[in-house]
């Protein structure tokens, strides 16, 4: 049970420059992509199968190559110019690149990579990505090492190169979701915590289905995961060690339940909601201190609490106005301003690591929708409507939301989805079983 | 004796039925339900012993429902509340969980608040009618234990609701 990353990451060699062929460009080239433009071209890349340095490592070089170009492809910003159109082969990783070859077919950007497979169960992966019309490599190339088991990560790590070069963004490929796995009928519905790589593999995990569990949330680090859980036969908020799978129940007293729990951004504390006598209100706890501080005493419900990423400030739902609606308050506690105006219901916000936005569940005139709006409430958008879409959560690089879209009748079920903040590229994420309940955990080091 | 067989086995698919429909979303038992007292005439402890779980569940009724995004109670359900409230008060050794749910018209969170005040509005009448606090507790599951599985209105009048859940003893 014990995740493959934890292992992985000790694998996980520091990143080694390799020299380029050519002169590496100080300054982005003609080859980039705005992702806040509303609509764009996708832009054609060509990667031809990673050369395999030696007999070992064939296997290896064609999984990695797909892993890649898929990578790439499902962000929407991407189009892969398929295999079977190269007219170009590419037979060793540093002989001169034919760019007419890969002009001819229409191909802008280029990766070329290697794979070569050490005798004791280790792989090193070389990549370097070109800009075909200016006929030069696009940043230095970039050698990986690691454990065989661990080449998706590899893969992973060649495509964010590559993206991030591309579209000036910060990478996200390379990093897990943690997510409700659910089964069985809708009335008797069996949930435990797995934990995936974000574009749904290796999935494994952490609790059992015998007690409901909800809404779990990565730790900053990735090392932790905190939800609410009924094992004890009342919802209690629970933080669980990715790597040992040891419990504890942090927060709220016996009588009362506790629940909506996510770590600041240091991992120190977690704002959480308590339920006392009926009033839902919000409480932090320094984790390693031990106390615990009450944020809000209004008889309203004040829920799905969220930190900003400087921890100075927390933004969550509260009904004080009659309906749910966003407030954003100091982390301590204190005067709380509403953020949220339009019409409808507003729920579970979330900051975004950039701090530029918030993401929340918006519920209106019957539908649910996912949305963006800028700290002060400006710029709403809308980027999703379904009967019930709700929790998003942010990928590392704050520029695309995952969330929960559940169909409705008697034979609905929940899966994630994820779609950029611009709106664009509405897709839904693989995962074995029903899903629900996303969180987006950190890029991996 | 093939006849006696079925009988029984009916009676055991009713008993079944009925438990299903009174018992606690979470599993948690309603100490004392006899399953196979769902057959004719007065057995003790079956839905004709006044005494007994299948009573309270049955003809005093253990659940009331809320309007949405309510944890006001209804006229109707002061009625229903005030005969738990009796049963309660001349069964002692008893207590209830009190479970909250709301139907699946929003955020996750959301209904897990509003099933605690709904859960929590319930405790408060049975209270206001003499049951002792100590005899009581509640939870809430939010929507995540629907009663009906539709996505209408039909099936959400039924979710939206406080069950009363008895155990055998006496109290904290």
């Amino acid at each position: 049970m014990t995740p493959r990353l934890t292992t992985f990451l000790r694998a996980l060699a520091a990143l080694l420059a390799l020299a380029g062929p050519a002169v590496a460009q100080d300054s982005p080239g003609p080859l980039r992509i705005e992702i806040t433009d509303g609509v764009i071209e996708p832009l054609p890349f060509a990667v031809p199968t990673f050369v395999a340095r030696n007999e070992g490592a064939g296997g290896l070089a064609q999984d990695i190559t797909r892993v890649i170009a898929a990578d790439l492809a499902n962000t929407g910003l991407f189009r892969e110019i398929p295999q079977d159109a190269h007219i170009a082969r590419i037979g060793s990783f540093d002989a001169p690149i034919q760019f007419s070859d890969w002009k001819a077919i229409g191909a802008q950007a280029l990766i070329t990579g290697s794979v070569l497979a050490e005798g004791d169960g280790r792989i090193v992966v070389q990549f370097r990505l070109y800009d075909v019309f200016s006929e030069a490599p696009l940043g230095d190339g970039l050698q990986f090492a690691g454990t065989a088991e661990g080449w998706r990560r590899m893969a992973h790590k060649v495509a964010d190169a590559a993206y991030s070069r591309i579209t000036g963004e910060d990478p996200y490929f390379d990093s897990r979701v943690t997510f409700v796995s659910e089964q069985g009928p809708k009335d008797a519905r069996q949930k435990r915590i797995g934990v995936m790589d974000y574009d749904g593999a290796n999935v494994t995990y952490l609790t059992s289905s015998d007690a409901i569990v909800l809404a779990p949330r990565f730790s900053p680090d990735g090392s932790r995961i905190i939800y609410t859980g009924y094992e004890s036969g009342f919802p209690r908020v629970t933080v669980i060690d990715v790597a040992t799978l040891q419990k504890t129940t942090v927060g709220g007293v016996d009588q009362n339940m506790s629940f909506a729990p996510r770590f600041s951004p240091d991992g120190s504390r977690v704002v959480y909601s308590a339920e006392v006598s009926g009033n839902t209100d919000l409480y932090a706890l320094d984790l390693n201190a031990g106390g615990t501080t009450r944020l809000t005493t209004a008889p309203s419900i004040e829920t799905a609490p969220s930190f900003s990423p400087d921890g100075s400030r927390v933004v969550f739902e509260s009904d004080r106005s009659g309906a749910p609606q966003l407030y954003i308050m100091p982390a301590g506690g204190g005067d709380a301003q509403r953020v949220s105006f339009g019409e409808g219901r507003y729920g579970t916000p979330v900051w975004s690591p950039k701090g530029d936005y918030i993401a929340f569940t918006k519920q209106n005139a019957g539908r649910f929708h996912i949305g963006v709006m800028r700290t002060d409430g400006t710029e709403e958008r809308l980027l999703t409507g379904a009967f019930l879409d709700e929790g998003p959560t942010w990928a590392p690089n704050g520029r695309v939301v995952m969330f929960t879209r559940e169909t409705a009748g008697a034979t609905g079920a929940p899966a994630l989805y994820t779609v950029d903040i611009t709106g664009r590229n509405l897709q839904r994420a693989a995962t074995p079983a029903a899903a629900s309940d996303p969180s987006w955990g950190p890029l991996l080091r | 004796m093939k006849t006696t067989a079925i009988i029984l086995m009916a009676a055991l698919a009713l008993g079944g039925c009925g438990n299903r429909l009174g018992g606690g979303a979470g599993g948690a038992g309603a100490g004392g339900y006899d399953p196979y007292g769902t057959g004719a005439g007065y057995v003790p402890g079956g839905p004709s012993d006044p005494t007994s779980v299948a009573y309270f569940q049955q003809s005093i009724g253990d659940r009331v429902l809320f309007a949405v995004d309510q944890s006001t109670v209804s006229p109707e359900a002061r009625d229903v509340l005030a005969g738990q409230a009796q049963w309660l008060n001349a069964n002692p050794g008893y207590t209830a969980l009190i479970e909250g749910h709301a139907d699946e018209q929003g955020t996750r969170e959301y209904n897990l608040a509003l099933g605690g005040r709904r859960a929590n509005a319930a405790r408060d009448y049975l209270i206001s009618q003499g049951v002792a606090a100590t005899r009581l507790r509640t939870i809430s599951y939010g929507k995540e234990r629907p009663l009906q599985i539709c996505s209408t209105e039909a099936c959400y009048s039924q979710n939206r609701r406080a069950v009363t859940v008895l155990a055998a003893g006496a109290g904290v």
